[in-house]
């Protein structure tokens, strides 16, 4: 391990993650032959340290796959058996990416479990001779390092095997993950990023000869926390205890839904019990197992979805939307201008009073704010990118936008009223769209004297942290509009499934039945806690009768009478009845401080709302005893939402599964273990849930009925 | 004042080989007046020695050093105080006391009550920007005679209370009982006591001005050796310059209480070798800025009389230059911070009408070594030209036996307020020394900003 040093990169939001593949060009080399030969390690010497260049073709990031493990392998070797290499740099050719990561693909290709062992085995029998090179290897990191890239690059640390979370290159300084910062440079007498890795380079060259020439000391400086925490590791006791403590932490967060962390913290253990070979064979076989759950199956497949959701399937719009204007500053409206000032739209929030627009600005100034103190953002690149924020109650500067997205109040009547005052006053090539959850867009677009250009782009609450963009497209909706739809939603950050216009488009008709399911449990009795533990417990980030409260109870209203008109009784089972007395009642949700449950700012714990006891007592409903089991519960909750699913598909509003399984997991909060609607149906069987679906159907009735 | 502006040289046949090697040795243009605008002339400038800070200067505030400077001025021009019409210092990091420094220190000076004087701030030009002002006013009729100057005192500086510990004893002021003052003491924690240290650091970036220059001179591939090399010579020409008596804008300051100074104490030619031997001092450890080859923090005044040509004539003056075209640039704060010469070197030069064969004397602030080195490769690059300064070809170099030959900021100091009349200064005397008639004033500053400005000699 310690001969393993490493330079990191601060990686700078703007500059890099701009990923252009550009031909590194070898000079000052003495290469060898090999060079032409490999496709995704090739090196040369500079003086006596060997430079390896990492870039696997044809892909903007690089993954350890088995060619370029191999390829590796082949490189070490020779660098060891060679007299003239007394160190080693390891760097990678992409300018933004070390190594991401194993490759997704490769481990989708394998088969049985001795395969992925097998490939496990192979990357730590590397791994360990980097280790214990006798020749100083300096890993240059340039941009993102993760997974097996961080072992390769880093003597990995406990905390981030088990989160896989992203650390800021001066936080893994601070870790001590890291030995080295470099600062990427500005313009020169190269591009920047070509000139930062060349500079990334030297500065690790004169590393690896320091420590060949001893002039560097590979040894870190403990400070006194690491050495007593070192010592404390050495009592057996204390080592107990520290087990127990991260795994209680591990089961709390992932309630046992996720089988990799508690694997994670096996292995180490073994590792340290019973030493590093013990360590090493256990890890492969853990991970062997680990490749083949259903848990991993199914995020594997949500990657794949994802990556396929971060694209544009309608091309490069004709014109770039610049200025960008929202009308409503509520909490929508206020959280889409967030997501796009902060990516240089400029931007015009709209509201009707003043009071609104107050809200919705410092909504936005304060998510920024959170940044600063996260330290995430200096207080002036957030005073410049407020700067992009322009807040108003007029219209002016509308003949400038290049696109209108409104998320004014759910009412038909409103939206076309401005519509038509938007219309009024735009240039013709802007695009209208709506952020509505469940108003059909062709409806709201039947007053547009250019329905080609009215879309519907439904975010979701909170916008800031939901990554998913659900945009709909009518018949009438131009393939331009559509792409420039896509084109903003990307540049947002956002996950985008495109579906088909319709009531309640796809993620609203989704949750609404199950909604419905949600108020028909708690009629039956159960209180809103044991329901948001049994939600939880499956797997849903948020509990059921919390994310009532967070929606809006009166939005859930609104959706419930809306399409309850249009499907009937598919969507009955729950009285809407609760909905509307707690609306009457101002039990809103967490925006009116109650629902199910009370808000108070700054206070954590959330306490029953005891008002709610006799709008429930007056609605109570018998509960069935054969079905009404914890995991009868459970699966009427989710059965419901997947029959709905699977009904979309059918009638065409989704394009593809993978969106559906997208749009659930990160619009809905489906549990990501379980991998989306669809791949839940391919996991567990479209029999077995169809046996469900039928022993509900007899207890309730049609709501159940499945769909072909 | 029109009539000498029409260049004969166009007219000359072109086939004529003298007329040819004529061309070369002239200039491409005779003078840089123009029609229907006052010439605005240096009748002379001066400055105190430039100390470290922390030696002879350390007791003293800012108007201290930038009244020695304007007596300095009085005494060396004779100039009758009661003509001077406005008076317009630059400094830096202020002096709370004496914010307006230059009306503070011109009452000191004994200069009349009736002049008025501001104070202006654009980091290391802040005195370029005090004489351009002034030339503004000259020009446009308002004034016809003007001082301008620039102080810093890098020996004191405003340390602060935290901002809590401010608004604690703030809101004690206004406190009107003992109960409230009671309740607001009883807030007080130890970590108010904390102090807040102005830092030569970007307010947009946090990056301080050597890391930022450390960073420029890797994206230019400026190495450690050429640095030190650089430096090397700064010291070398500035100790030859300061040996042989040509910094005659310097004039003698006795300290309040002390000695008499009479010379720079910043100039230390050294070896390779021992600079080698120096750690960087703001990218650890593999930098390339270290304390040897970067400019000192500095004490230091400079001031300058500046007059409408025709008043310094009536007055029987003999100017020594006149101030000609200039130009002020800003670019990007983070990663072309010191780049500001490359950038307004170009846009004088063709704003003025002459190129950079015409130029006798460069005059560049010398903020670190690997910035001058940084902006000499930029200007020899033709891809930095296209990339970031819109321009078909490179701007070229500045041929280096005309470039900084009596030392620069490195080696003389660097009192950020002040070096602006310092270069200029130097430039009108080594052109009149030298027998040149163009110079050219360069200088990056804070901020992404930079200034060039055209001193032509002053026909004899």
């Amino acid at each position: 391990m310690v001969a393993c040093r490493a330079i990191g990169i601060l990686s700078r939001f703007s500059a890099f993650r701009i990923l252009r593949s550009r031909g590194y060009i070898c000079r000052n080399f003495t290469g060898s032959s090999a060079l032409l030969t490999r496709t995704h390690i090739n090196y040369g010497v500079k003086g006596d340290v060997a430079v390896v260049r990492i870039n696997s073709p044809n892909s903007k990031v690089n993954t350890l796959s088995k060619e370029l493990h191999s390829e590796f392998t082949e490189v070490m070797n020779e660098i060891w058996a060679s007299d003239q290499i007394r160190s080693a740099v390891l760097i990678s050719s992409k300018p933004g990416c070390f190594i991401a990561g194993a490759d997704i693909n490769m481990l989708s290709a394998c088969k049985t479990l001795q395969e992925v062992t097998q490939l496990s085995q192979e990357a730590q029998r590397i791994l360990e001779k980097l280790e214990k090179s006798p020749k100083p290897v300096v890993a240059a990191i340039n941009g993102s390092c993760l997974g097996g890239g961080l072992e390769v690059g880093v003597p990995a640390a406990l905390d981030m095997m088990l989160t896989g979370r992203n650390i800021r290159a001066d936080r893994a300084k601070k870790m001590g993950l890291v030995d080295q910062l470099v600062e990427p440079l500005g313009p020169g007498l190269k591009p920047p990023e070509e000139r930062t890795m060349e500079y990334l380079e030297e500065v690790a060259i004169t590393f690896a000869k320091g420590l060949a020439d001893k002039k560097i000391s590979p040894k870190r400086n403990k400070g006194l926390v690491e050495k007593l925490t070192a010592y404390a590791m050495t009592i057996p006791f204390v080592r107990q205890q520290v087990y127990k403590k991260v795994e209680e932490k591990v089961r709390k967060q992932t309630k046992g839904l996720y089988p990799a962390p508690l694997k994670i913290i096996d292995v180490v253990k073994t590792g340290i019990e019973q030493g590093s070979d013990a360590g090493y064979l256990s890890e492969s076989q853990k991970f062997g197992e680990l490749v083949m759950t259903k848990e991993s199956k199914a995020l594997m497949g949500l990657y794949h979805g994802q990556v396929l959701c971060k694209k544009n399937k309608f091309g490069a719009p004709q014109k770039d939307v610049k200025h960008l204007a929202i009308l409503g500053a509520g909490l929508m409206g206020a959280g889409i201008a967030q997501v796009s000032v902060d990516k240089g739209l400029k931007t015009i929030l709209k509201d009707a009073t003043l009071t609104g627009l107050d809200r919705g600005q410092q909504q936005v100034f304060k998510g920024l704010n959170d940044k600063v103190k996260k330290k995430a953002l200096t207080s002036f690149e957030r005073d410049s990118i407020f700067s992009n924020l322009t807040g108003q109650l007029d219209y002016q500067g509308f003949e400038k936008a290049d696109m209108v997205i409104e998320a004014v109040f759910e009412d038909l009547s409103l939206k076309h009223r401005v519509l038509k005052e938007v219309e009024a006053v735009i240039p013709d090539h802007c695009i209208f769209a709506s952020n509505t959850s469940a108003l059909p867009i062709s409806e709201i677009a039947a007053v547009s004297k250019r329905p080609e250009k009215v879309i519907g782009m439904h975010y979701f609450s909170p916008v800031d942290k939901m990554q998913l963009l659900e945009i709909i497209t009518t018949e009438k909706t131009s393939r331009d509009t559509s792409a420039s739809a896509v084109a903003v939603g990307l540049k947002q950050g956002k996950v985008i499934i495109v579906v088909k216009d319709g009531p309640g488009f796809y993620t609203t008709r989704c949750l609404a039945p199950m909604m419905s399911e949600v108020i028909r449990i708690l009629q039956e009795g159960v209180d809103p806690k044991k329901l948001d533990s049994l939600t939880t417990s499956f797997g849903f980030p948020v509990g059921a009768a919390t994310l009532v409260d967070e929606v809006g109870v009166d939005v859930a209203k609104h959706v419930a009478e809306d399409l309850g008109k249009v499907f009937g009784e598919r969507f009955g089972g729950g009285n809407p009845e609760l909905l509307t007395q707690m609306v009457s009642k101002g039990f809103l949700g967490r925006k009116s401080g109650k629902g199910f449950y009370i808000y108070q700012e700054g206070v954590k714990r959330k306490d029953l709302n005891s008002d709610m006891d006799s709008i429930l007592a007056s609605l109570k409903l018998p509960p069935k005893s054969e079905v009404s089991s914890d995991e009868d519960i459970q699966f009427r909750l989710v059965t419901r939402f997947v029959n709905e699913a699977v009904m979309c598909l059918q009638e065409g509003i989704l394009a593809t599964p993978a969106e559906g399984d997208i749009g659930a997991v990160f619009g809905l909060g489906f549990p990501p273990c379980l991998g989306g609607p669809f791949r839940f149906v391919d996991l567990y069987g479209a029999q077995t849930i169809v046996d469900r679906l039928k022993k509900y159907e007899a207890a309730y009735g049609k709501q159940f009925t499945p769909c072909q | 004042m029109t009539t000498i502006l029409t260049c004969p040289f166009k007219k000359l046949p072109t086939t004529s080989k003298w007329a040819l090697r004529f061309a070369v040795q002239t200039k491409t243009k005779k003078t840089l007046a123009k029609p229907n605008i006052r010439n605005v002339v240096v009748v002379d400038g001066v400055r105190t020695p430039f100390l470290l800070s922390g030696t002879s200067y350390k007791d003293l505030m800012p108007h201290d050093l930038a009244r020695a400077a304007l007596t300095g001025l009085l005494h060396r021009t004779s100039v009758p105080k009661e003509v001077v019409d406005y008076i317009i210092f630059g400094t830096v990091i202020q002096e709370v006391k004496t914010s307006n420094v230059a009306r503070e220190a011109a009452l000191g000076a004994g200069f009349s009550d009736k002049t008025p004087a501001h104070t202006v701030t654009m980091a290391c030009i802040s005195a370029n920007q005090a004489m351009t002002t002034g030339v503004g006013l000259i020009a446009s009729g308002q004034c016809d005679v003007i001082v301008a100057g620039g102080v810093e005192l890098m020996s004191d500086i405003p340390i602060r209370h935290s901002r809590k510990m401010r608004k604690l004893m703030l809101d004690l002021n206004k406190a009107k009982s003992m109960g409230q003052r009671l309740s607001l003491i009883s807030k007080f924690r130890l970590n108010f006591l904390a102090p807040e240290l102005p830092a030569v650091a970007e307010f947009s970036t946090s990056e301080t001005m050597g890391h930022s220059a450390d960073r420029l001179a890797a994206a230019f591939a400026v190495s450690r050796l050429e640095q030190d090399e650089y430096a090397l010579r700064s010291h070398s020409l500035a100790k030859k310059a300061q040996d042989e008596g040509l910094l005659s804008d310097v004039v003698p300051f006795r300290v309040p209480g002390k000695d008499t100074v009479t010379k720079d104490n910043g100039i230390r030619p050294s070896s390779l070798e021992q600079m080698a031997k120096l750690k960087p001092a703001f990218i650890k450890p593999y930098g390339t800025v270290t304390a040897a080859n970067s400019s000192f923090l500095t004490d230091g005044a400079s001031a300058m009389l500046i007059m409408a040509e025709e008043k310094a004539l009536a007055m029987g003056y003999k100017p020594k230059a006149y101030l000609r075209d200039f130009m002020y640039v800003s670019q990007d704060p983070k990663d072309q911070l010191l780049l500001g010469p490359t950038y307004a070197t170009p846009k004088v030069l063709e704003k003025a009408g002459l190129t950079m064969n015409d130029i006798d004397a460069f005059e560049f602030h010398e903020a670190f070594s690997g910035q001058i080195l940084a902006n000499f490769k930029a200007m020899d690059s033709d891809w930095f030209a296209e990339n970031y300064m819109g321009r078909k070809t490179k701007v070229g170099l500045p041929p280096l036996e005309k470039f900084n030959n009596w030392g620069g900021s490195l080696s003389l100091g660097h009192p950020f307020g002040a070096t602006g009349c310092r270069l200029v200064m130097a430039a009108a005397n080594r052109l009149r020394k030298e027998g040149g008639q163009y110079g050219l004033v360069a200088a990056c500053a804070a901020g992404g900003q930079g200034h060039a400005m055209i001193v032509e000699a002053y026909p004899k």
